[in-house]
């Protein structure tokens, strides 16, 4: 089938010639109404990242209002009903808005088809359509928030409360739909990337060569797709409890809250791990890099990642050990909740081969790496703890709890995510961030989130529960509540530092060129910030680190049409050249789309009648979708060669 | 890299074909990965109908089990359907246009006596979705899949209009055609369990 050529018929065209040709096939409408057409993986990836980031930001001060207010007893900055809904916005905005948007979405719409040699994701309509979505769910849930209809019953939302009888009004109902829009957009973006991973390679990148970062967005892929379906079937069925009478969690009609519990965990759990492993594959990523050697032990944190994701599937149970379980349950999950600790040490003890046989070069992106190193490893042995039941039923719903999952959430995502920041910005924008103010960053927030959530531990064991809106000062809670408030301070102002520094580099930053780290991936084998098709060679790869081992003479790929959007489909193991395809131009259907599915979504929660009404606008959209036209038709009918019939 | 590009060592895949089938082509992965997600969708709301039968001892609780016969009509629909499907999609991955008119034909006919029976099969539950948690799962369940039901019947129809424009048809339709039927598959083979878990199980259990 495909032939290697030595040396190639030289090219009709030019360099300069092929680079616009490329541009005018590859390039987004421009304009107002263009933005909302707008297809190609790096735009969209750019619009999850600042969108995440705003929502980042806005859970960050809704958690700088939670430490004003318990920052001493008996404070009245803010009543009870304020501060419930602060707490419950602050964590599904984490949650939900921020930690999977950013660490899966965001981050594998802009790098993984970078990382593995392709002009595009695929699906780039649904792509776009995944962000419309997303940004809706989120602007609709703090809309509601700020008209005093936010949710106030929790990130996790248990029946009974946030069911008809003790959540009357729509506050709920807001949260639950607020689910659909997000879990739908992180599904449409799971296919995404498994289908990119799997037949988007770069010619001779086999399973072995996929970068480690890339492996773990797949992990995370393939639990968002075992997970999510959960959540959203839990949050309908309470929308359905709660809008048209169904008893689903309504015990007196054979329903049971406990269903809900395990429904959520189900989701929830694994969640934990959607979060974090996507650190774990920057962590790898930023450790070879800065370490110049291809990372130790390659094949055992793969199956590392692999195996968290499996396991990860089976401690749902651990977050409910208070609720009254059989016996056999408390067993299995707590071993299960134990076991989970031995891919993560895989992972450590290779990291910390890959440095200690690497040369170490310490810049600003690895002190991130560092912070991770010490603040997540506390939150693993919290964990670890928490995993014994007697533990468990002592300091359950208390700041104990909060502490761990603040120390493994921020530990495990945060940090790796503002390493990466460092690291990959200059990718984006083309400019360097400044290292003094990186460290000033680091050590603001190192410090500041110490402060904040280690004395957490301690308030938790003396017994402070979480979700008060306030405390009697002769509890004696007030002192440390005080130091933890100072802390926030210290986090908020090293997160303002990065922003100025976002804010500095896009103004007068160096610039970067294509590999200011001299790192080995793909994304790194072109400009900064790329073309808008990526490549202009199509490489082929011969290693994990091509950058580094490719030799020179490596071949390229050739005789792809470049007055479409034609690219390669690659074989799902070996990565060897299967067939060419043609991606969808540039469609404002996906965002019309968007607005209908919003509509349909928005409007249930007001009149059962609107799935059924809405669903004409959203079929109508969707039709305009897929619709092909006549002369990009006629064109491929043209040039169409058919698969060998057997 | 350059002007050195000029002379580099290429891999031509000039020759490769763009019109393919099967696990070759992007859109059978995409099709996978939606019929793995609802899938799990199904598997776990099966596990919350046994859930909430093993929280009480009267099940189906103070009603008749659905009554059998739109059920086992449905059945007899989707097994018999399959072959229209199957004989589709084998005259698209050969390009054969007007097999693949005639057979999305009979497959939205198919789709439309399905729908049809359906509204059978509501009418035959023995209990509305908000007499009780039993009565909540059933329509649920049902309903789950008469959604997918009807985006399938819905997409083999605009399938079939566009079939019927010839200067819309090339090799990616006869590709989506193809998907069309491995879509309809998973209609067909998620029906079976939840057939089983509506009408069998409150009988047996």
């Amino acid at each position: 089938m495909s032939t290697l050529d030595q040396p190639a018929v030289a090219p009709k065209l030019t360099e300069e010639q092929r680079h616009d040709l490329l541009e005018r096939t590859w390039r987004e409408p421009p304009g107002f109404w263009g933005w909302f057409s707008n297809v190609n993986h790096k735009s969209i990836g750019k619009r999850y990242f600042v969108t995440a980031f705003i929502f980042l930001l806005l859970g960050g001060v809704l958690a700088v209002l939670m430490r004003l207010q318990l920052s001493r007893p008996e404070n009245r900055f803010l009543g009870p009903d304020e501060y419930n809904q602060i707490f419950t916005m602050h964590g599904t905005t984490m949650m939900f808005l921020f930690a999977v948007p950013m660490m899966f979405e965001a981050l594998s719409t802009y790098f993984v088809p970078l990382m593995l040699g392709a002009r595009n994701i695929a699906f780039p309509r649904l792509n776009a359509f995944s962000y419309y979505v997303y940004l809706f769910g989120g602007i609709m849930l703090w809309v509601a928030f700020v008209m005093n209809v936010g949710p106030d019953v929790g990130w996790f939302a248990y029946v009974p409360l946030s069911g008809p009888d003790y959540t009357p009004g729509k506050r709920a109902d807001f949260w639950a739909q607020m689910i659909t829009f997000t879990e739908l957009s992180a599904l449409a973006v799971a296919v995404e990337v498994v289908v990119t991973v799997f037949k988007l390679r770069a010619p001779g990148m086999s399973l072995n060569r996929i970068p480690i970062f890339v492996w773990a967005q797949l992990v995370v892929a393939f639990m968002v797709i075992f997970a999510m379906p959960s959540v959203t079937l839990s949050s309908t069925m309470l929308l359905l409890d709660r809008l048209i009478g169904t008893h689903f969690f309504n015990p007196a009609e054979g329903g049971d809250a406990l269903l809900y519990q395990h429904l959520f965990w189900w989701f929830g759990h694994p969640e934990v791990y959607i979060i974090f492993l996507p650190g774990t594959g920057l962590v790898s990523t930023l450790m070879v890099a800065f370490s110049r050697r291809k990372a130790f032990g390659y094949t055992a944190i793969v199956l590392a990642t692999v195996a968290t994701g499996f396991i990860g599937f089976g401690v749902w149970v651990h977050h409910m050990f208070t609720t009254g379980l059989p016996q056999m349950s408390y067993g299995f999950f707590a071993a299960a909740s134990l076991m989970i600790v031995i891919p993560t040490a895989v992972q450590f003890y290779c990291w910390i081969a890959t440095i200690w046989s690497g040369h170490l070069n310490m810049r600003i992106p690895m002190w991130f790496i560092a912070g991770f190193f010490f603040i997540f490893l506390i939150g693993g042995l919290t964990g670890v703890m928490l995993a014994l039941i007697p533990l468990d039923w002592q300091v359950h719903d208390t700041y104990f709890v909060v502490a761990h999952f603040h120390y493994v959430l921020i530990g495990g995502a945060v940090f790796p995510l503002f390493g990466a920041v460092y690291y990959w910005l200059p990718k984006i924008t083309g400019r360097m961030l400044h290292e003094g103010l990186g460290k000033w960053h680091f050590w603001l927030f190192f410090l500041g989130f110490n402060f904040t959530f280690f004395p957490m531990h301690i308030l938790g064991l003396r017994g402070m529960p979480r979700r008060v809106y306030t405390y009697q000062p002769e509890l004696g809670w007030g002192p440390i509540n005080a130091l933890q408030s100072a802390g926030a301070t210290l986090m908020a102002a090293g997160v303002l530092v990065l922003l100025w520094n976002v804010w500095r580099s896009y103004r007068r930053g160096d610039a970067a060129g294509p590999n200011p780290w001299q790192a080995g991936t793909l994304e790194w084998a072109t400009s900064s910030p790329p073309p808008v098709y990526n490549f202009r060679d199509l490489p082929t790869v011969s290693g994990v680190e091509p950058v580094w081992e490719n030799p020179p003479d490596q071949p390229v790929v050739a005789g792809l049409h470049e007055d479409t959007r034609e690219v390669l489909v690659t074989r799902a193991l070996d990565a060897d050249p299967d067939h060419r395809t043609e991606f969808p131009n540039s469609s404002i259907w996906p965002f019309l789309a968007a607005v209908a599915v919003t509509a349909l979504f928005v409007g249930s929660i007001f009149h059962e009648g609107a799935v059924l009404w809405f669903s004409i606008p959203v079929a109508i959209t969707l039709t305009g979708w897929f619709w092909p036209k006549g002369n990009e038709a006629a064109r491929r009918r043209e040039r169409d060669k058919w698969e060998a019939q057997h | 890299m350059g002007g050195a590009a000029l002379n580099r060592r290429t891999l031509d895949v000039s020759d490769l074909p763009n019109v393919v089938f099967g696990y070759r082509g992007l859109l059978w992965w995409g099709t996978l990965g939606l019929a793995v997600i609802e899938g799990a969708m199904f598997a776990i709301l099966i596990a919350s109908y046994f859930y909430l039968r093993s929280r009480t001892s009267d099940w189906p609780p103070g009603v008749m089990p659905p009554a059998m016969l739109y059920g086992v009509l449905q059945v007899i629909c989707y097994a018999l359907s399959v072959v229209p499907a199957v004989w589709v999609q084998k005259a698209a991955n050969k390009g054969d246009l007007r097999k693949v008119q005639l057979g999305l034909i009979v497959l939205g006919v198919f789709g439309l006596l399905s729908l049809g029976l359906r509204v059978g099969e509501f009418a035959s539950l023995n209990v509305k979705w908000n007499s009780n948690a039993y009565g909540s799962v059933v329509w649920m369940l049902l309903g789950a899949h008469t959604v997918h039901l009807l985006t399938d019947w819905y997409d083999t129809l605009v399938l079939t209009v566009i079939m019927f424009r010839p200067s819309l048809v090339e090799g990616k339709r006869f590709m989506d055609t193809s998907e069309n039927s491995d879509y309809w598959y998973f209609v067909v083979l998620a029906w079976l369990p939840v057939w089983f878990t509506i009408y069998v199980a409150p009988r047996i259990l």
